[in-house]
Parts: structure tokens; sequence; C-alpha cells
């Protein structure tokens, strides 16, 4: 039980906090009045804006980035120096694949050299790492109404996703029914119910603040009842360290997964502008809602969104499906071969 | 995953402590972990390399200080480098002579837009602004009514139309002006740096209210992708200010930095949950400790704060000193403490916490805990109170009581003994017997405490205090952040 050990200095130092603000506070009233805070905000008239001051030398270094695979594409086979890893090395961590995956490749050019060109070697390397099987489950037990589940942090683009997937398995010839279970963010349902009138699928939403999990049920219940072959259950972004808010989610997963419903598939929707924190964000949703796959979304803007790499590695999620773009059918199948071109791309 | 810079600067400086000075070589191994650190908080590529160059200035020949290691005059100097850059000509928000002044947002999709422009409007209000919220997202379906709920709950006007954003944004200036609102601020719809149709739409806007201030609202937990966007949005823009958002997130923030340092422009405003009120002027000093991973003690207060009863908490605390700490205060403190969150989140706010300890509470199965707690669960009032009169028997009562074994029992007996007489001594003064982390924590947050001190991690002497400009005339005095809880409000 090292856990007690560990679990006895967050108790202390929670103690300790707090007995020290709280000293602090009956401090407080004892204290000569203060004199009152200056203002914050000073009445005057807005300044004009002045001009504009990126940190010197910052923009030439940008523009020197570009087109830096560019050169390393240029470099032949063999043997590389230190000069050509840094290249490398660049373009690994300007996509946001990542440190310790960039250091992986590094070592192993450093090691094996590249005896086919840098750039196939690179490449080889990153799409080793997408060996996930990443076939999509559309069926439920003979019986069940099959469910997909989406999750994710606050901003990401889950409803939106959901439109679009709807969109596609509508494409497809199959009716699906999505479900409001964003009962916490103002006007999450209305969203959906608008993408639900767009796309002609049907909805079940609740009142704000309502039970995600009686939401989800419901819609399921409907489901079954009227025969709709899948059900899309939104859910509401949350972040990714707290415990209760990933507890809400487990039990909503939960009632999701109780007959007549089955999940299929736990979508977890990541935005391809986030950093090294996407990583935290699928290890916990992982544990709390058993995430089998991954939609990746806003490729179409500056960012790369190579740190799906690096939670494909690590924790075996497949990435699913990738968002292209503003329209209704902009979310496709991920295809490995032209993400890691796209990486090396920038 | 992450160690704390502070942590990995102390292994490589170990064999530093008796030279008088850096050398090159020593430089160069410090900024390599430097480097390591600010690329894991997502600081883009070639901020990072500026930044470095700019620290090396600093360090190069200074002569070492007697009371820090190497490593930690590395980490000082970092420490001081990110301030300064962060803190640098902040922005005072001044009003229009003639009424109203104009606050543009705009940003990413996803970015945090919407309730941005909610908390920045109960903000002016609490200024003792009358604000007036203009709802530009017509891209969105349902943005609209997203602000119109949150400026509900705000007590705010919203206006808005679905005619084009450029005429709302117009409109909603007018309508300002004629209710005598002071403070206009248009909320934007997402868009991709790359979409030229829409950044020429936000041109627009832009245009049509010449706002006072524009803002960019961006994402803490955003990638290497923070200087591409910041540079295309003060390109169409000339942005005043960065409003960053979802700070409540596990995420280092280095987004901040390097958009920081691309647009050169300052951070103005932080939103870090999901209630209106979550969000507040910019404190640097936060924000530096955070991308350094050395631990942030005052979100830790904040979070504790926010999640513990105050009651139960001060009551065993007084005991703890005491020395009078009973099981049953233990249970209590456990329940709050899970309260906040889970230990390897709680871990990674704490400074001087070693990477051991933090993969220990990454690895703390929760059931564990359970089991804690069904152990204590399963005493009687008497042997809670007072563990010495548990026996043989009563041990294996126990055990049976929590489907434990009596060695389990034992062990947790023998541990909360330790824990107890730990706690006595650290009421007697000083902090002897805590792990040399938590003594650490403990000197950090006295420190802070009673001086209101920068957040460096204890051990590194006292830096040069940097007051926080005391915020809003909410009549209350706030030192070195905010530490006032909701409920004395």
């Amino acid at each position: 039980m090292t856990a007690l050990y560990v679990l006895v200095a967050v108790v202390v130092v929670a103690l300790v906090v707090v007995a020290v603000v709280r000293a602090r506070r009956r401090a407080r009233p004892a204290a000569p009045a203060a004199p009152p805070p200056l203002p914050e905000v000073l009445v005057a008239e807005a300044t004009a804006i002045p001009a504009l001051v990126p940190e010197p030398g910052l923009a030439e270094r940008l523009a020197a980035s570009r087109g830096v695979f560019d050169r390393v594409r240029g470099l032949g086979a063999g043997r590389l120096d230190e000069d050509q890893l840094g290249l490398v090395e660049e373009v690994l961590l300007r996509s946001d694949v990542g440190l310790a995956t960039t250091t992986e490749v590094l070592a192993r050019l450093r090691a094996d050299g590249a005896p086919e060109g840098v750039a196939s070697a690179v490449r080889d390397m990153l799409l080793s790492g997408f060996d996930t099987e990443r076939a999509l489950h559309e069926a439920a037990e003979s019986g069940r109404v099959p469910v997909w589940l989406f999750v994710g942090v606050n901003g990401v683009g889950k409803t939106t996703s959901i439109a679009k997937l709807a969109q596609r398995l509508i494409d497809e010839g199959k009716s699906v029914l999505l479900a409001a279970g964003d009962t916490f963010r103002a006007a999450a349902a209305d969203q959906l119910e608008a993408w639900a009138t767009r796309t002609g699928s049907e909805i079940v939403r609740a009142a704000e603040g309502a039970d995600p999990g009686s939401v989800v049920h419901d819609a399921i219940g409907r489901a079954k009842a009227r025969g709709v072959d899948i059900v899309l259950a939104d859910t509401a972004g949350r972040r990714p360290n707290s415990a209760n808010l990933l507890d809400e989610l487990a039990k909503v997963r939960r009632v999701a997964d109780r007959e007549p419903g089955q999940v299929v598939e736990t979508l977890l929707v990541l935005d391809a502008t986030t950093g090294q924190n996407a990583l935290s964000q699928a290890r916990e949703f992982l544990a709390a809602a058993a995430v089998t796959g991954i939609v990746l979304t806003k490729l179409d803007g500056t960012a790369r969104g190579g740190v799906v790499v690096a939670i494909e590695r690590e924790l075996g999620i497949p990435v699913k499906f990738v968002g292209v773009g503003e329209g209704v059918r902009d979310l496709v199948p991920f295809d490995p071969e032209a993400f890691v071109d796209s990486l090396l791309g920038a | 995953m992450f160690d704390a810079l502070s942590e990995r600067l102390e292994r490589i400086s170990d064999g530093l402590r008796s030279r008088g000075r850096l050398t090159e070589r020593d430089l160069d191994e410090a900024l390599g972990e430097v480097r390591t650190a600010l690329l894991e908080a997502d600081v883009e590529f070639s901020v990072v390399r500026a930044f470095l160059e700019a620290v090396r200035t600093r360090l190069a020949g200074a002569a070492l200080s007697q009371s820090l290691t190497p490593g930690q005059q590395v980490v000082k100097a970092v420490h001081d480098q990110l301030v300064e850059i962060l803190g640098a000509a902040p922005l005072k928000v001044t009003y229009a002579s003639r009424p109203p002044t104009v606050v543009l947002l705009a940003g990413l999709q996803g970015a945090g837009k919407t309730t941005a422009a909610a908390k920045l409007a109960l903000w002016f209000s609490q200024q003792g602004r009358q604000p007036y919220l203009v709802g530009a997202d017509l891209q969105r379906p349902a943005a609209v009514e997203q602000l119109r709920v949150l400026a509900a709950q705000a007590g705010v006007g919203v206006f808005s139309e679905p005619t084009d954003p450029v005429e709302v944004a117009r409109r909603g200036l007018e309508e300002a002006r004629r209710l005598g609102r002071d403070v206009v601020i248009v909320d934007t719809a997402g868009r991709l740096s790359v979409d030229a149709a829409l950044m020429d739409e936000v041109r627009r806007v832009s245009a049509a209210v010449e706002p006072h201030y524009t803002f960019l609202v961006i994402d803490a937990a955003t990638g290497q992708d923070a200087v591409v966007t910041a540079r295309a949005f003060h390109e169409a823009l000339e942005l005043t200010g960065l409003v960053v958002t979802k700070l409540d997130y596990d995420a280092r923030g280095g987004a901040v930095l390097s958009a920081r340092g691309v647009v050169g422009r300052p951070v103005v405003f932080a939103s870090s949950g999901e209630k209106l009120t979550d969000f507040d002027l910019f404190y640097p000093e936060r924000m530096a400790s955070r991308i350094l991973g050395m631990g942030d003690v005052m979100t830790l207060i904040e979070q504790a704060e926010r999640a513990m009863d105050a009651e139960v908490v001060a009551e065993s605390a007084g005991r703890m000193v005491t020395g009078t700490f009973t099981l049953d205060d233990f249970l209590a403190q456990l329940a709050q403490v899970r309260k906040m969150g889970s230990l390897g989140g709680l871990m990674r706010l704490m400074p001087g916490v070693t990477r051991e300890m933090r993969q220990a509470a990454g690895n703390v199965d929760e059931r564990e805990i359970d089991r804690v707690e069904a152990i204590v669960r399963s005493m009687t009032l008497a042997e809670r109170r007072n563990p010495s009169i548990i026996d043989g028997s009563r041990r294996t009562r126990i055990a049976r009581g929590s489907a434990t074994s009596v060695a389990q029992v034992n062990q947790l007996l023998r541990q909360f003994t330790e824990m107890r007489k730990m706690m006595r001594q650290m009421g007697s003064g000083g902090a002897p017997a805590l792990p040399p982390g938590m003594g650490k924590l403990a000197a950090a947050v006295k420190a802070r405490g009673s001086e209101g001190l920068a957040g460096l991690p204890a051990g590194l002497g006292a830096p040069p205090a940097r007051p926080v400009p005391a915020t809003g005339t909410r009549g209350k005095k706030k030192k070195g952040g905010r530490v006032t809880p909701p409920k004395q409000r």
C-alpha cells in the first residue's frame, strides 16, 4: 500500500495549505486597514493602438522555418550530420509530434542512417506507429441498439462531428438518432437540433441541466422502439483533470451500454490545434470511458495534429476520422499515409 | 510524465556545486533541460530558441549566488525571463472618452470566445460599467442562443439579428449608443486563419465598429500552431492583447508564451473554469511557474478552497497541529481531498514534489483508497478516536468488516501513527519530519502566505517580491493573487 503514503502526503499538504490560508485570513482583519487599492482601470482616453511589434528576429525565423522539410527531403541517403538531424527535429516538433517520438526517430536515424533517403526513413518510422486496427463498429449484438458515444474537452467540435457523422451514415442509407447528452453548455442542444434538422436525423433532447444519462437512456429507448439503426450520443465537454466530471462520463457510458443499448464506439474528439495536452486528455478519457477511436478535427487549418502519433504509439487508440473542412461532408476516414505526408510537409 | 524542470536541473547540477561560475558546458547542459521543459509545455520551436538565447545572455558570466545551487540559479533565470516576457508592458484597460468602448473578440473555433465574451461582460459590470454584448457569430448553429443564455446569467443585454456579421456589429453598436451602454463586446464566429473569406469578414466587422480593443482568444492547450494563428490574426486585425482560456485544464500553457512572443502584445485576461466568475486579469507569475511545471500553489489553494468544506477542514487542521488528529478527521480529510480531483492532478500542482512521488500518485489505484476508507469505516467511533485500544480481536473484526487482511489493517494503523507524529512536529514549528519535497511546499505556502511572494519553488531563496496589482473595486485587498474564497464575498 504505497498508495497510503502518497495519500497521507497529499492530506498533509492539503491541510497545510488550508491551515496557512486560514491563519492568514484570521490575521487579515487585525492588519491595519490597507490604503484603498489603486483602481485597476483608469478612466482615460483609450490610447491609439501601437504599431505591430513582434519579438525581433522571430518573423525571419518563422519564415525560414517554412520549407524546412523541403531541405530535409533534399538530403541524400547515408549518415546524417547534426545539422541535418536538427532539421528533422524541427519538422517533427513543429507538427506537435512531441519530444518522445521525435527523440526516438532521431535516435534511430543516428544509429541506422537513412539508406533510402531521410524523407522516406522518417515517413516509414512514423507510419509504423499507425498499425492499430481502425475498422469502424456499426453493428451491435442482435436485439440491441448500437451507440456511438462522443467524448472530449470543451470546444473541440464534438457536436459538429456528430452532425457530420450523422450525414455520413445517412448517406450510407442508415437511420440515425441523435442524443443531446450535453445538458451543461448553454444552447448545446439547440446546436445539435439545428444539425438534426439539416441532416434529417431524429433527436432526443431534454432541458438544460437534465441528467445526461437519462437523455441517452431515452434516446436508446426511442431508437429501439422505432427501429433506428444507430444512436449518436453527444456529451458535455469536460476537462480531463476532474475526477467528478470523468465519473459522470463513466456513468453516461454505463447507461448507454445497458440493454437495449450497446456502445460500439466511444470516439474521443480531439482538436488538431491541441499540443501535448492531448496525450493527457486521451489517457484520462481512455480510463474513464474506454475510448475506442479518435476523431481529429480542424485539420483544415494550419495545425498538423501530430500529437495523435504519440497517442497511437503510447495508448494504442486509433484515429478513425479526420475533419478537413467546414462542410457537412468534410469528415473523412483517416488515411495514415496522407496524414504523415501532411505532417512532414510542415 | 513531466518532470519539473527544477528537479532535472538539480540532478545535472550536483557536480557543479563547488565551482564558482557556470561554464559554457554547464550552461549548455542546463539549457538543454530548459529546452526540453519548454517544448514539452508546447512552447513554439522558434520561440524556444529565442527564449534560450535570452536566458543564456542573462546567465553568461553571472557570478554564482551563495545561496543558490547552479541548477537553482538557472531555474531562477528562466523563471525571471518568463515573467519578464509574460508580464512586460501589462495592458491597462482604459475607456474611451466618448463611450462606448468597443471590444472585439476573435479566434479559432472552440477557443471559447462566446463564453469569454459573457465573462468579460460580467467583469466589466463588476467594474461598475454597463456592458452590452453583440453576437456576431452567425456561423455556428445556436451560438447566439448560447450567448443569450450566458448573458442572462451575467445580467447583460445582447444584440443580434440573423442578417450578416458586419451589419449585426454595426447595428449592435448603434443600439448600445441608444441604450447608453459604455462598453460593447462583439463576439465573432470562430475562423481558421487560412480561411481568406472569413478573415476578410472579421476585418470588415472590425472596420465597422472600430474597436478600441481587439483580443485574440486562445486555448491554453494549443500546440505549436499558436504562433501561426496568432500571427495571422495579428496581421489581419492588429491585436491589442490576448485572452487565454481553459487554464483549469492540466495543460502547461506554453502556447501563451508562443503567442505572446509572436504578437508582442500582452495577455490581458485569463479564463479558468466553467463558471462566469472564473475570469480575471492575467498573472504572469502563475503562468511562468506553470509552464516550467514548478507547481502552481495558487491554483492548488484555489482548488482547495473551491472543493473543500472550510468548516470541516478548519476543525481538523486545528487538531492536526495539536497532535490530536483522529482517524475520523483523516476520513473527513480524505473525502475533502478526493473532491479536489485525481491525486496525480493534485500532485502536479505541488511544487517540490519529486518525480517518484508524482508517479506514485499517478499510479495510485482509486480502489486502494476505497480500501483505506473501508478499513477506517469498519472501526467503531471509539477506535477511530483512540486507535491504541485496537487489539488483536478488534483488528480481526476490522479486517473482516472491510474485506481486507489483518496485515493491511496493521499497516494503516502504523502509517497513521507515523503521520500523526509528523503532524505534531510540524505543529511545534517547522516541518522537519516531512519528506523533503513536502517541506519545500510547506515553506512555499508559508512564504506566500505571510509575504505574498513570487511563486518560485521553495529553497530558491526569496526572489524580489513582484507585487501583483490589486484587482477590482470590490474592496478587498489581494496579495499574490486571488486568495479570498468566494464564500466570503
